[in-house]
């Protein structure tokens, strides 16, 4: 691999320990995935922040690199294990809290936004179309390829993060024209509305063409939030990191000769296969975090309702305080729904504290199925509130 | 004594028992970070410690998380001494990296389960796995 006098320096220390770590991170992934060189960067997003997720392991290096390490380039953090200020709220205890902040210190050292969001798009980090950029999370890397029209591939916490140290990333993968081709033709046979539907046909797709990227026809609109829906989801049952959306998303792609149909049963048995036969104890909005057109949604059906159901809304700190300069926070808090702000139900430590969680996401399905053994419902925004207010999901 | 010719990931030179995996390794949830027994269900290792180990298997898999667990295996003295791959990955070679252990990968994999062990030694920088 070619490497420019900055990036030898680095390699030899002459920036630091940690600057000499990333790069050295770098130039072994350059090599492993045969890059010729490395590109700059003009944005990072940060995995791994949870530390029900890092557990002390993951402290223990941060807190080592941040020692001289500092990123070149806007860095922005995905959620962590809680919220950081309404914790007690949420009921996580001292001693995670203590941890988590002492993980949050580590990457604010190094000069990182403590943003806390999967959906750093919504909060200033919105990468153009074409730049280089090296993002984990795999929802946002999803939303980012495919949607934006950056170029990333599918990092890891700490290959995001030797990329900011290093401000660079190596060229493979999907940096590279030729390998963000659509690999299979999806032909959507029905009509789509609502986050859940997209979601279904995220888990649908994903589960029929693994991490092969999709050209998608035939989906005469769809929203940021439904795009959202489908990253998160395809990503999560799928493995794929882009897509391509005719119409709608922004990338050049041939169309392939690989096709396969999705019909109107197809999306409703994705649907049903994420619904259990149990009522929700616990209703959580928001993943990926809640868009500003989804707190309002949200706020004009909750007014002056009382919640009979515990409610989580999962949202970035930057939206909900531009929400509550809107009025809507308060009008949400009244009917006994709390915001999770920073985190969502799928970092944070809540395993066994609840039965059922009825969600609009598939991405969360999963999660709440594979890492805290919950039951799970999915449907429409609306079907989750009227549950929420009813006590029932009907 | 029979040698192997591999790539470098990350320099350094070890020694150690082989012990080899056919199965890909998940450190994060797969490995006891604080004793570096393998603890994953109907894992072809559950049970065994890889601690002090040339540790020969195809893959990493599971999340990235598992890069951490290298680096705490290692603060904790529980780390293998080397690590030798089928195919590198980003996980446990970002692992290795962190963690300063010695790895090699794009060695004849499968004959080193024959080998399974054997005294092993691992010369990372210049590609080379002795056993």
């Amino acid at each position: 691999m070619i490497l420019d006098e900055q990036d030898k320096q680095m390699l030899a220390g002459k920036f630091g320990n940690a600057a000499k770590k990333s790069m050295e991170i770098l130039v072994a992934l350059g090599k492993i995935y045969g890059a010729e060189k490395l590109v700059p960067v003009t944005s990072v997003q940060v995995a791994g922040v949870s530390y029900d997720n890092l557990g002390d392991a993951g402290l223990e290096y941060l807190a080592e690199l941040a020692k001289d390490g500092r990123v070149k380039v806007l860095t922005t953090l995905n959620p962590a294990g809680m919220d950081l200020e309404n914790y007690k709220v949420l009921g996580i205890g001292e001693d995670f809290a203590k941890k988590q902040k002492l993980v949050i210190d580590a990457f604010v050292k190094m000069g990182i936004i403590p943003s806390c969001t999967c959906t750093p798009y919504f909060i200033g980090n919105k990468p153009k179309e074409g730049e280089h950029i090296a993002w984990s999370e795999s929802s946002a890397v999803c939303y980012a390829n495919s949607v934006l029209g950056a170029r990333t591939n599918r990092e890891g916490g700490p290959s995001a993060l030797a990329a900011a140290i290093c401000g660079k990333t190596p060229l493979y993968g999907m940096h590279l024209e030729k390998n963000r081709q659509a690999q299979v033709a999806v032909k959507v046979e029905c009509a789509l509305s609502g986050t859940e539907e997209f979601g279904a046909l995220g888990k649908a797709t994903g589960e029929k063409i693994g991490n092969k990227i999709p050209l998608f026809l035939g989906i005469k609109s769809a929203s940021v939030e439904e795009l959202k829906s489908l990253c998160a989801s395809i990503a999560t049952y799928g493995g794929t990191s882009m897509f391509h959306m005719q119409g709608i998303t922004p990338c050049k792609t041939s169309v392939p000769k690989e096709e396969i149909a999705l019909s109107k049963n197809g999306i409703s048995a994705a649907l049903s296969s994420m619904n259990d036969d149990t009522q929700p104890d616990l209703v959580a909005l928001g993943c990926p975090h809640l868009s500003m057109q989804e707190v309002e949604k949200i706020a004009g059906m909750l007014k002056g309702k009382k919640l009979k159901v515990e409610t989580w809304l999962c949202i970035s700190r930057q939206v909900l305080q531009e929400a509550k300069k809107k009025g809507l926070v308060q009008v949400i808090e009244q009917s006994g729904a709390k915001f999770a702000a920073d985190t969502c139900m799928v970092v944070a430590p809540i395993k066994g504290r609840f039965a059922c969680v009825a969600s609009d996401s598939a991405k969360s399905c999963y999660y709440s199925r594979a890492k805290n053994k919950f039951k799970t419902k999915v449907g429409s925004i609306e079907k989750c509130i009227n549950c929420a207010i009813s006590g029932k999901w009907d | 004594m029979e040698t192997f010719k591999g790539r470098e990931i990350f320099a350094g030179k070890a020694s150690g028992e082989l012990l080899f995996s056919s199965q890909p390794i998940s450190f994060y949830g797969g490995v006891d970070a604080t004793n570096g027994i393998v603890v994953e269900k109907g894992h072809p290792l559950e049970g065994k410690c890889i601690s002090g180990k040339v540790l020969a298997f195809p893959n990493g898999k599971g999340s990235t998380v598992g890069s951490y667990v290298l680096y705490r295996l290692k603060k904790a003295g529980k780390a293998p001494a080397a690590i030798v791959n089928k195919e590198a990955e980003t996980i446990v070679a970002v692992g290795a990296i962190i963690a300063e252990i010695p790895m090699l990968d794009k060695v004849e994999f499968e004959k080193l389960a024959a080998l399974d062990g054997k005294s092993a030694h691992v010369d990372a920088a210049k590609g080379e796995l002795k056993i």
